[in-house]
């Protein structure tokens, strides 16, 4: 057990990412119920968005200059692609039954990837992304990459951020009381369109962040990454609570580590030796969703709430 | 209306996502070429054509591809064109399956060379033997194709007398850089991860039966599943063990990422793997952190063979986008193979081909007794359908390139 804090840090990292992604899929489903699929190629998107800007700019640029440009531009393309599909994609079918909107998110999240496949150039393989020059950095019981500066940066500063503008911006609480009653929020003289499309593109912003993270973490993007990466920020978004911002970070948060916990010691339970490592953690991690799920149906943090009609 | 509307979307969003998705196979199936002859031969290809492991594909194509062109050129088979058909098998066993029904069921097939992965070699090989069609994979290696499910208990067992390979088997190959990494190199704890698939798995269990062998020790083991992109907890668990070197079963795209955490963990060791991470894609992921890692290939190093001169000078000139990568000697040899065949059987018949049902039957014949000096060497095949070339080689990667430092026959 003497890696102990070194796999903690392992799955605190990458649950934070996946916490990040789960901002999106929690926020939207807060709103108008659905679950968008398609959120995980929106995060897949953005790596592209970055990588597209880090090499329109002239070689040889610092990654501490282009980083900025490149996060901008990630949030631009996410953001865009995801205002898009509110407008095309799921706005025609808002008052359709459930099902409709969630067929829907499933073939735009094929249409997505399929189409940085066809038409972004060399992205049927897995593209280089920038990474920091110089080692690891030391944390003494710990070590961790300098791209993760970034990511432990980031989505704590996320979080505030977005805790703050949900409770004490107007257009925060006007996302609130859309959450609570479309209805009424329509008739208290909210426009909840403009608020439905602010969930959305908010959602991209960290699913953008994210990706410039998972980029800086793993050395390269890839048209798939939205897939299995979105999965796990949805089982994420349900672990904490669906619907709950800081649920969604707390579940990402769980998830990663319940992740490098299974992959790390599993194995060194008597007779457990054939259930653990890496191959099993996608397993203890659904075990441990499906336990939630049982012992508190609503998540984590999430509220028992009566199904609305 | 509403719910017209919502028809209307959900159709277009799932049109668009096949139409997208039909694309690539398309653009794919070109290949092929034209000249005179009275009769078409179409040799089948079938390997991953997109997706990640479409560098070894692409490289696959255009080597099959560029055999025919020069078969059509100098009228290799009097009387005869030959025709490419490629098809796109994802790296997935059920899409290799479904191709290999469409070869079957095309009577101007003849001979299909590929596939890539044993995983998907194997689900092809019971369709090309109902129909008794000849299928020669450049690249598949787990000897069980050949040899039977019993091979490593020592009762071999040819179950698919249709199925021939140009590539030799990991029965050598991860013996091979055992005994490398064991007697060379001086290093003598391993950590074995494998991606559990029919390759990987097979590999990695060849690799630790001789290092066990020769007196190494396994100081730990671990599976990955190679969609994953996130290796931090095994690299933390390989890096606490303090082995000397990883061995990975399994393919470049995942084997370059894990071999580049494991060095971000703090574990300055090399990874070294089979010949589905000699690739010049394993250090693009891997980039920096590939220096130092091995990777066994079958074959000798193309570069070094008189017989591949001419070969990669002709690649050249034919312009193609994607190197030849890891396996193109052996496409073109394995094209090469099925040609030779053909023309074994249009020599007997008098110049003529037979009839489809009575040629396919006399191509496998005739494979049998195939011998030429390819690209990859001398190609013949012995009673399992296994190459008779029993040449591997491990490359370093130095300086960013895979270089040769070690190339022979595996002694077992």
């Amino acid at each position: 057990m003497n890696d102990l804090p070194q796999q903690l840090a392992n799955g605190l990292l990458l649950g934070a990412l996946y916490g990040l992604i789960a901002i999106g899929y929690t926020m939207v489903y807060g709103i108008v119920q659905l679950i968008n699929f398609a959120h995980g190629e929106i995060f897949m998107i953005g790596g592209f968005g970055a990588l597209t800007a880090f090499l329109i700019l002239p070689s040889g640029t610092s990654l501490f200059v282009a980083l900025p440009v490149m996060i901008l531009m990630a949030m631009a393309c996410s953001v865009l692609v995801a205002m898009g599909a509110e407008r095309f994609a799921y706005r025609p079918l808002r008052g359709a039954p459930r099902l409709a909107p969630l067929i829907t998110a499933i073939g735009l999240s094929i249409a997505l990837q399929q189409a940085i496949w066809a038409f972004y150039p060399n992205a049927k393989k897995a593209r280089p992304f920038p990474e920091f020059e110089g080692g690891r950095i030391d944390l003494g019981a710990f070590t961790i990459g300098r791209g993760d500066l970034f990511l432990l940066a980031a989505a704590p500063i996320c979080m505030i951020a977005l805790g703050v503008f949900v409770s004490k911006t107007r257009t925060g609480r006007a996302m609130q009381a859309t959450s609570q009653d479309p209805d009424t929020a329509k008739l208290m003289g909210i426009n909840t369109d403009r608020i439905i499309v602010t969930a959305f593109a908010i959602g991209a912003a960290f699913a953008a962040i994210a990706a410039v993270a998972h980029g800086l973490r793993y050395g390269n993007v890839d048209f798939r990454m939205g897939f299995i990466a979105g999965l796990k920020a949805f089982t994420a978004a349900v672990l904490g609570g669906i619907g709950n911002i800081y649920g969604a970070m707390i579940g990402g948060l769980v998830l990663g580590v319940a992740e490098a916990m299974a992959t790390a010691y599993i194995e060194n339970i008597p007779g457990m030796s054939q259930l653990g490592g890496g191959a099993w953690k996608d397993v203890w991690a659904f075990v441990l969703l499906i336990l939630v799920l049982l012992l508190r149906p609503q998540g984590l943090l999430g509220q028992r709430v009566a199904d609305r009609a | 209306m509403r719910h017209r509307s919502l028809f209307i979307i959900t159709t277009a969003v799932t049109a668009g996502a096949l139409t997208l998705s039909a694309c690539g196979s398309r653009d794919d199936s070109d290949g092929g070429s034209s000249g005179g002859g009275d009769t078409t031969v179409v040799i089948g290809l079938d390997a991953p054509l997109s997706g990640d492991l479409s560098a070894l594909g692409q490289g696959i194509k255009n080597s099959a591809d560029l055999a025919i062109k020069n078969a059509n050129k100098n009228k290799e088979v009097p009387g005869v064109t030959f025709k490419l058909e490629a098809l796109d098998d994802v790296a997935q066993a059920a899409t290799g399956q479904q191709n290999a029904t469409k070869f079957v069921g095309n009577d101007k097939v003849l001979g299909v060379v590929g596939p890539l992965n044993s995983s998907v070699g194997q689900s092809m090989q019971a369709v090309f033997e109902s129909a008794g069609l000849v299928v020669v994979s450049p690249a598949t290696t787990n000897p069980s194709l050949t040899q039977g499910q019993a091979w490593e208990s020592g009762t071999k067992k040819r179950d698919f007398k249709t199925y021939f390979r140009t590539a030799t088997t990991d029965a050598v190959q991860g013996p091979f850089a055992a005994q490398y990494m064991y007697n060379k190199k001086k290093l003598k704890k391993v950590y074995v991860i494998d991606d559990k698939k029919t390759y990987g798995a097979g590999l990695a269990a060849t690799f630790t039966k001789e290092f066990k062998k020769l007196g190494g020790t396994v100081v730990g083991t671990d599976h990955i599943n190679p969609e994953d992109k996130d290796f931090a907890a095994v690299a933390s668990k390989v890096a606490a063990q303090k082995a000397d070197f990883v061995y990975y079963g399994g393919e470049y795209p995942a084997g370059g990422p894990l071999a580049s955490q494991i060095k971000n963990a703090g574990a300055k060791i090399p990874t070294v793997g089979g010949d589905a991470l000699f690739s010049a894609e394993y250090i693009n992921l891997a980039k920096k952190n590939a220096e130092g890692d091995l990777a066994s290939s079958v074959g000798a190093p193309l570069e070094t063979l008189d017989t591949a001169k001419k070969f990669i000078a002709d690649y050249e000139a034919a312009g193609y986008k994607d190197a030849y990568e890891a396996y193109g000697g052996y496409a073109y040899d394995s094209t090469w193979a099925v040609i030779q065949a053909i023309k074994a059987v249009v020599e007997k018949n008098d110049g003529k081909l037979p009839a489809n049902k009575e040629a396919r039957g006399q191509v496998v014949e005739a494979m049998q007794n195939v011998s030429f000096d390819g690209v990859s060497g001398k190609v013949g095949f012995d009673e399992f359908g296994d190459t008779t070339n029993k040449q591997l080689s491990l490359y370093e990667v130095k300086n960013g390139k895979h270089v040769a430092v070690e190339v022979g026959e595996f002694k077992g």
